[in-house]
């Protein structure tokens, strides 16, 4: 049976501020999820500490809320054993990017395939609106009781250096290219990272809605323009094609100058996309032959109740 | 024929083979039928700090080692220096001649506060600070002397073979140093050579230069050495033993118990096990296909545990193996695991703390830390192994607990087992039973996760089975595993939690809580590995007449208070022995029992207690002449 847009949410209330840029998001993804048509059991949302630590219960899949900071070490460590299984993480950018950001570099490393998307307001919104780590040196919102002392992490440029095979950023206004970009993100074989653009209403009053829609500026013939423009209309070409230094150095590079773009231009779109980094599970398929068809989650460990594991020719050999 | 005990200790400098050099040895003895009780002792650090084995031989079951050395063998001057005094009256020493003028101040691992006592003692009997200083006082000791130029054996070893590269070769001093001890002591020569060849039979040429240095060696000394005390014939090899170094007891325990998943982050003691589980990864399975551990080396410990659970949610049985610091990171995750009922186990091979403390030394410094492991109230197992062979059956145990109670289970080992080499009986994978609980198959429509049941444990759905879908987060939470801050529902699922403690004290079996070897008018209390010394000692005390009880404690958390309590019903004197400064079992039994511990033997040196000094401070209980707290100190 098919399943519908409405199948992959849960009755669960939502209690996010009215006019919360997580509504776009969450819906972002049921429509991924059900526009792929991924079995609801077959797929797994992992979430973080948080606002956005919720989402997962608002999804009608499996859905592990973790710790904060931590969601990535789950998420990986259940890809891993059932490699078989959608896995999609989530978290806001303090999570990721502040107390989990050891975590962020060492997944990219890994390059797992699975998906992790970022909710990045700049806030911390459920401990009442301190500075997050993309909040930039000296601004004010309007909960800190003075401007930010901190520089901002630019959360492309990292995940680039970090090894992230896919590299992309949404808006959480723009429902319809997120869930493009969603889809693409876990269609792509390795780790994929999504940068969202997730306005907090209560406690970011700089970059607003009305900030990204770009209320503020007007040009010579006073036309208003949005801060946001998408990579791919301005014909950015971020594939990596063939396996050549050249070639990788070139997408790389332009990824991370993009990465730095701000202000008055806010590029979203896909920044990097590498398919030919083997992903984790190949690097283990590499070593263990039959992972793949005989995962941790899906071996047989017993006979009769009895170990029905031959360890004898390890015995043999401390034998005396 | 009267009884073999007998103890030989290797030194010298960290890289210099004292490690392959002691497993010759054990190898050997343990091929000529003897029981073998080893350990290695050695500093963090990897090239050039002194490091040594000793390894107890006796042909009846032993579990630990003894204050006295037998027979030292060393080819380097601190090791002397370090450990003259251990060799008793009638041992011997072979050393290297060429070090006999060595001072203690050309010696620069020798560190300040051990080189002043030295002095002190060299200046209490007007002995020059020298090597020749203190082998007169050995040899005042009664100590048997076998000087011999190391090189002076290359040299001409090099020239019979024609083989000038070996020459320098100062490599070799290890293998010099154990042909000549197994010389010494007449062990058969063949066996010697098929050990060497078995160790490097994936290294011909290596093996054949190793084999001709031992073969020359061990002909010096059964010709050139004056005759020794002590000899080790051949006796009647008991069919079925292994040699086996202690991180394998568990390491083995985990293939055989069906543990496919095991994140990781490098730290001493704790590694080996990963490693060796790795080396080993893929597995053989009675009537199937090929299974397979993934082994995966995390960024920290943190990772390593969130991965853990993340993979013991699909369903696998799934552990990570840590020490002290490394598991201090996780508390957090295993809060979470409570919270979320999810089967796991961590492997704690503890270490001396506190902070980095001492990282290769050995302590049981973390009982309370592990029984309280995690903020807020959450049930979770705490189970301690005594010996390395149980080790192998109480990791199978462990994670049929984690799966039948849906507990965070710590299984607690050290760095005495893990860097002991012992001889025990082949491991029986088949005795290791598999019971996964309530962990499902498949699942009915209406599925709650955390269903509240009679019996307080709900069952268990996977990540990806059909149906299965659930919910977990760290937050409290409804049935189906959705957030609530409902105080009724808070305080059920709190009440279900928790009433596992119970049911674990009432399902696992006495004899899997503690064990008793006696109970007398003096007994003890321990846990984990100083039940070897322990065991020794009381053995020893036996034979004089002097019975003492032993009540070894395996399940630490939740505490057996009236199994223990009726155990202990009519002691009079309890004696609570372990490697930590604070009597931490003694704090545990009081809180638990009621009851006061009369006498603690204590030991935080970092150094593994030996029988022998157990042994003396049981005597001095007994003979009422002891203080109430008895530190432990023997041990270089």
């Amino acid at each position: 049976m098919a399943l519908k847009l409405a199948d992959y949410k849960t009755e669960v209330h939502n209690d996010w501020c009215p006019g919360c840029g997580d509504f776009g998001i969450v819906n972002a993804i049921q429509m991924a999820l059900a526009e792929m048509g991924i079995q609801r059991d077959k797929a797994a949302m992992f979430s973080g500490i948080g606002c956005s630590g919720k989402t997962s219960h608002f999804i009608n899949t499996y859905g592990v809320h973790t710790l904060h900071g931590r969601v990535l070490t789950f998420a990986q460590g259940a890809k891993i054993a059932n490699p078989q299984l959608t896995v999609v993480a989530v978290g806001g950018d303090g999570d990721g990017l502040g107390i989990g950001a050891g975590h962020f570099v060492a997944a990219g490393r890994r390059n797992v395939d699975m998906t992790y998307i970022i909710f990045d307001n700049g806030v911390y919104g459920l401990t009442k609106g301190q500075a997050s780590p993309t909040l930039k040196l000296g601004e004010k919102t309007k909960s800190l009781p003075s401007p930010n002392t901190n520089s901002n992490v630019n959360p492309i440029g990292l995940a680039i250096a970090s090894g992230f095979t896919f590299v992309a950023r949404g808006y959480s206004y723009d429902v319809r290219h997120l869930k493009d970009l969603i889809i693409q993100a876990v269609q792509h074989k390795g780790l994929s990272f999504l940068d969202v653009l997730q306005p907090c209403p209560t406690y970011n009053d700089l970059n607003t809605r009305d900030w990204y829609a770009g209320t503020d500026l007007v040009d010579e013939a006073q036309k208003r323009h949005s801060r946001i423009y998408k990579l791919e209309e301005q014909g950015f070409e971020p594939v990596v094609h063939y396996d050549s230094e050249v070639e990788v150095n070139e997408k790389l590079s332009q990824a991370l100058i993009k990465s730095l773009e701000w202000g008055n231009k806010i590029p979203i779109g896909v920044f990097y996309k590498n398919g030919l980094i083997s992903p984790y599970t190949q690097r283990l398929k590499d070593k263990i032959p039959n992972y793949l068809e005989n995962p941790p989650a899906k071996q047989n460990i017993s006979k009769n109740g009895y170990s029905n594991t031959d360890i004898s020719k390890i015995l043999d050999s401390l034998e005396v | 024929m009267s009884s073999v005990d007998f103890t030989w200790l290797i030194g010298g400098p960290q890289g210099s083979g004292v490690e392959s050099a002691a497993n010759i040895f054990s190898k050997v003895c343990a091929e000529m039928g003897y029981q073998i009780f080893g350990k290695r002792e050695f500093y963090s650090n990897i090239k050039g700090e002194h490091s040594y084995f000793t390894v107890r031989v006796a042909d009846k079951k032993i579990h630990s080692n003894v204050n006295d050395v037998t027979l030292m063998t060393s080819f380097d001057a601190e090791t002397l220096f370090r450990h003259y005094e251990e060799v008793m009256s009638g041992g011997g020493i072979i050393y290297d001649s060429d070090l006999e003028e060595t001072k203690t101040d050309a010696v620069n691992t020798l560190d300040a506060p051990f080189k002043e006592r030295l002095h002190k003692k060299l200046e209490l009997k007007n002995k020059p600070f020298t090597i020749a200083g203190i082998l007169e006082i050995a040899k005042e000791n009664g100590v048997k002397l076998f000087p011999v130029s190391f090189r002076s054996i290359l040299e001409t070893l090099s020239e019979e073979t024609e083989n000038p590269r070996l020459k320098g070769l100062v490599r070799m001093f290890n293998v010099i140093g154990v042909s000549l001890s197994l010389g010494l002591v007449k062990m058969p020569p063949d066996t010697l050579q098929e050990t060497i060849e078995s160790i490097f039979s994936k290294k011909p040429e290596i093996a054949k230069i190793n084999q001709q240095t031992a073969n020359y060696s061990y002909n010096f000394a059964t010709a050139k050495f004056e005759s020794f005390n002590y000899t080790l014939p051949r006796t009647e090899k008991e069919s079925g033993t292994i040699l086996v170094q202690g991180y394998q007891g568990t390491a083995l325990g985990k293939m055989a118990s069906g543990c496919r998943f095991q994140p990781y982050y490098p730290i001493t003691p704790a590694s080996d096990e990963s490693v060796y589980l790795e080396t080993n990864e893929i597995l053989e399975i009675i009537d199937d296909r090929p299974g397979s551990t993934a082994v995966i080396q995390t960024e920290d410990e943190i990772s390593a545990m969130g991965m853990a659970i993340g993979g013991a949610l699909t369903g696998t049985r799934s552990a990570t193996c840590t020490s002290g610091p490394g598991f201090a990171l996780m508390t957090e995750m295993l809060g979470w695991a409570g919270m979320n009922e999810v089967p796991v186990v961590i492997t704690n091979y503890q270490r001396s703390g506190p902070s980095t403390g001492l990282p290769t030394r050995h302590g049981q410094d973390d009982l309370l830390f592990s029984v309280y492991a995690g903020h807020g109230d959450f049930p979770k197992i705490v189970y301690a192994s005594g010996e390395i062979e149980e080790s192998f059956y109480d990791t199978g145990n462990c994670f049929n607990y984690a799966d039948i109670f849906q507990v965070p289970v710590i299984h607690m080992m050290d760095k005495f087992h893990a860097s002991s080499v012992i001889t025990c009986k082949r491991f029986d994978p088949q005795k290791i039973s598999i019971n996964r609980g309530k962990l499902l198959e498949k699942v009915d429509d209406g599925y709650r996760r955390f269903e509240l049941t009679e019996d307080g444990v709900s069952p268990r759905s996977r990540l990806g089975i059909d149906n299965g879908i659930f919910w977990n987060t760290g937050d409290e939470s409804d049935e189906s595993g959705h957030i609530t801050e409902d105080p009724i529902l808070r305080v059920k699922m709190m009440d279900k939690r928790m009433s596992r403690l119970d049911l674990i004290l009432k399902n696992i079996p006495d004899a899997e809580q503690a064990v008793s070897f006696g109970v007398e008018e003096y007994s003890i209390i321990s846990w984990g590995s100083t039940m070897g010394p322990v065991l020794d000692a009381i053995d020893l005390l036996k034979k004089e007449g002097i019975f003492i009880g032993l009540i070894q404690l395996k399940l630490l958390n939740p505490f057996p208070s009236d199994y223990v309590n009726s155990l202990l019903k009519n002691v009079k004197t309890i004696i609570d022995i372990e490697a930590n400064h604070s009597g931490q079992l003694g704090k545990l039994f009081k809180q638990n029992t009621g009851r006061d511990v009369d006498y603690f033997i204590l030991k935080y040196s970092g150094r593994a207690m030996t029988s022998t000094e157990v042994y003396d401070s049981l005597k001095k209980i007994v003979q009422n002449k002891a203080n109430k707290r008895e530190v432990l100190m023997h041990g270089a």
